[in-house]
């Protein structure tokens, strides 16, 4: 289990090895054909900024070698804010007072219908917040079932589940599972995320090999930036890939690293990432490992995601609503957090194009499930 | 040049290609005429198979060209066989590529999987052009099961890094009763003319056009490239040698 792999690795020792990369260090990494987890620390470190343009380079040929000029698009479906987590930063934080919206088959049928006028989308993310009560397994299983008919690939981001829950899922249509370790500090993790199942550090980190056991066929890990040391926590997830990768090699993965924005806890990000920083983070995971799918989401404003569409992202989701139901039900609920880019998906679509991409829809087919 | 026959079916381009990584699909069509490729393959996860107008078949579909649906997705032989029904239906075809690749990072074909389903397709009636490492005795134990090619890998798959399994290469066509196509790797033109002058019957590209400055100019490139090296195949290379031919032999003594 990889929190036992984690504790391989020293916080303060990472951070102080990163901090101490120099230049040279920085260019073996660039020109360096496998890379090891020291390398990614060069490519993250302060010494790496002066060579955010050869990053660029390797990472844009690396992207379109192994995913073309493509970007696959999806949505996110919010079924409830529901949550008996308390987790400091979050809009969901069951401490928050608003009406939680528990979203019914049906409604969740009408959002499927309301999606797909919104543009061809096939891959959906079905999100829920965390209450195993009354939005356990079960109400997902279903939510799985109602969604099937309407997209040929279903990813969800919900709370860690067991093994034998994820074999289920699967079962149901389930092709991805998304999860934020948010931050892999083990000391502080608890300091943002108090109470509930989320408050388990060693639940959460081994979620991902339960995924690998159960057979899921793609695994999404994340970290949230605005929490902790940012060049730290990300080398522990890099570290966490490469384990995965060895562990369970019949599974896709790809990465997600938000910048913390606004939300209704007014919670204020610890660390403040710039675009070049991102920028950096993202050459840097390519660099590392070319096939891991890099996705972005509507956090991240239009300009920077349609030039970042070109250098390493490949996939985006476009027209999203972090609301429950906020496509059809409830129009005005309570969002999870608030979205930069509002653009909808024709013009995303339009827009990638223009800077010399293809907006995939569907790369998935029901009959491979 | 001489004729390609795979299924009953004649080619005269050698040359495949493939339809992922473009950045558009008017680029993908232009590219393909530009090829003058006759068999092109297209991954089913790609392509709503309800739909009549989708967008990419759309711009794939031409008098003359042979579709050819690959399995790209799939991870055993039994989601294999279920996917080429469902593509004999959808596309008409018998023809069928078939890639099962369980490791998603650098796509590497399951050989096992891969000879049990080419057994079982090829009982089905199927055309069968399965995706292989460059292995002699897995092409061997796939013409006894009833492949219509082989089609090992010169490199792994969109590495762009050209002939690394040439060795093994040599050996499978001096040993291979059915076509040999060579599937993945192939970065640039000359690649593809060092792999047909060394005998292979067809090659198939996807990536160094699909990601080339100018895919349309690379089609071409790689269509030239091919009939350059078939015709140096056809017409017969010379040997290599190390020295010059001495101008006094050796042996003169014995004349």
């Amino acid at each position: 289990m990889f929190s036992d792999e984690l504790k391989k690795y020293d916080w303060e020792e990472t951070t102080r090895t990163i901090m101490a990369m120099t230049p040279e260090d920085v260019k073996r990494a660039i020109s360096a054909d496998r890379l090891s987890d020291w390398d990614f620390m060069a490519l993250v470190s302060p010494a790496a900024s002066d060579f955010l343009e050869q990053m660029a380079q390797k990472s844009r040929n690396l992207t379109e070698q192994r995913f073309g000029k493509t970007i696959s698009m999806f949505i996110p479906m919010y079924i409830t804010n529901s949550c008996t987590n308390s987790c400091v930063y979050c809009g969901f934080n069951c401490h928050n007072k608003f009406d939680r919206v528990i979203l019914t088959p049906e409604q969740i049928e009408a959002e499927c219908i309301a999606i797909k006028k919104l543009g061809p989308f096939e891959n959906l993310l079905i999100v829920t917040g965390e209450n195993p009560v009354k939005a356990g397994t079960d109400y997902i299983e279903k939510a799985l079932q109602v969604c099937r008919p309407y997209f040929s690939n279903l990813t969800i981001e919900v709370m860690p589940l067991s093994t034998e829950d994820y074999k289920r899922l699967t079962l149901s249509g389930l092709n991805g599972v998304v999860c934020f370790q948010e931050t892999y500090n083990r000391d502080n993790y608890k300091k943002y995320h108090p109470a509930g199942m989320k408050s388990n550090f060693e639940w959460r980190c081994n979620g991902f090999d339960r995924m690998g056991q159960a057979g899921v066929h793609k695994i999404g890990l994340g970290v949230l930036i605005g929490l902790e040391d940012w060049r730290t926590d990300v080398t522990m997830m890099a570290r966490h890939l490469l384990y995965l990768r060895k562990n369970y090699w019949q599974t896709k993965y790809s990465v997600n690293f938000p910048r913390m924005r606004p939300s209704e806890s007014g919670f204020q990000p610890n660390v403040v990432m710039s675009d070049r920083e991102l920028a950096q983070l993202t050459f840097a995971f390519r660099i590392f490992d070319p096939d891991v799918d890099i996705s972005y989401s509507t956090r991240e404003n239009h300009e920077f995601r349609n030039n970042m569409a070109t250098l390493g992202v490949t996939t985006m989701s476009a027209g999203s609503k972090t609301d429950p139901g906020g496509y059809a039900t409830y129009p005005t609920s309570l969002e999870q957090f608030a979205i930069s880019d509002g653009t909808s998906p024709a013009d995303v679509a339009a827009h990638l194009k223009a800077f010399g991409r293809e907006p995939v829809w569907k790369d998935w087919d029901r009959i491979f499930d | 040049m001489q004729k390609l026959v795979i299924g009953n079916r004649e080619f005269n381009s050698r040359l495949f290609v493939g339809t992922g990584k473009f950045r558009s699909n008017e680029v993908m069509s232009d590219a393909i005429i530009a090829s003058g490729s006759e068999m092109v393959t297209v991954a089913m996860k790609r392509i709503d198979m309800n739909n009549q107008d989708d967008d990419m078949l759309m711009h794939v579909k031409r008098d003359g060209i042979q579709l050819l649906p690959n399995t790209s997705g799939v991870r055993n032989a039994d989601e294999a066989i279920l996917a080429a029904q469902l593509a004999r239906e959808a596309f008409e075809t018998d023809f069928i590529k078939l890639e099962i690749h369980p490791d998603p990072k650098y796509l590497l074909p399951d050989p096992v999987e891969t000879l049990k389903a080419t057994e079982k397709l090829a009982k089905l009636g199927f055309v069968v052009l399965p995706y292989i490492q460059a292995d002699p005795v897995l092409c061997k134990r796939l013409e006894d099961v009833g492949t219509a090619v082989v089609m090992p890998l010169a490199a792994p798959i969109g590495s762009n890094k050209g002939l690394v399994t040439r060795d093994m290469l040599k050996i499978i066509i001096e040993q291979s009763r059915v076509p040999v196509v060579v599937d993945a790797g192939l970065g640039a033109p000359s690649h593809a003319a060092e792999a047909m002058e060394l005998g292979v019957d067809a090659v198939l590209v996807n990536t160094a056009i699909a990601v080339a400055g100018n895919p349309v100019r690379m089609a071409r490139a790689f269509a030239q490239a091919t009939i350059a090296g078939r015709e140096a195949y056809e017409a017969g290379l010379g040997a290599v040698r190390n020295v010059a031919e001495a101008s006094s032999p050796l042996t003169s003594f014995l004349d």
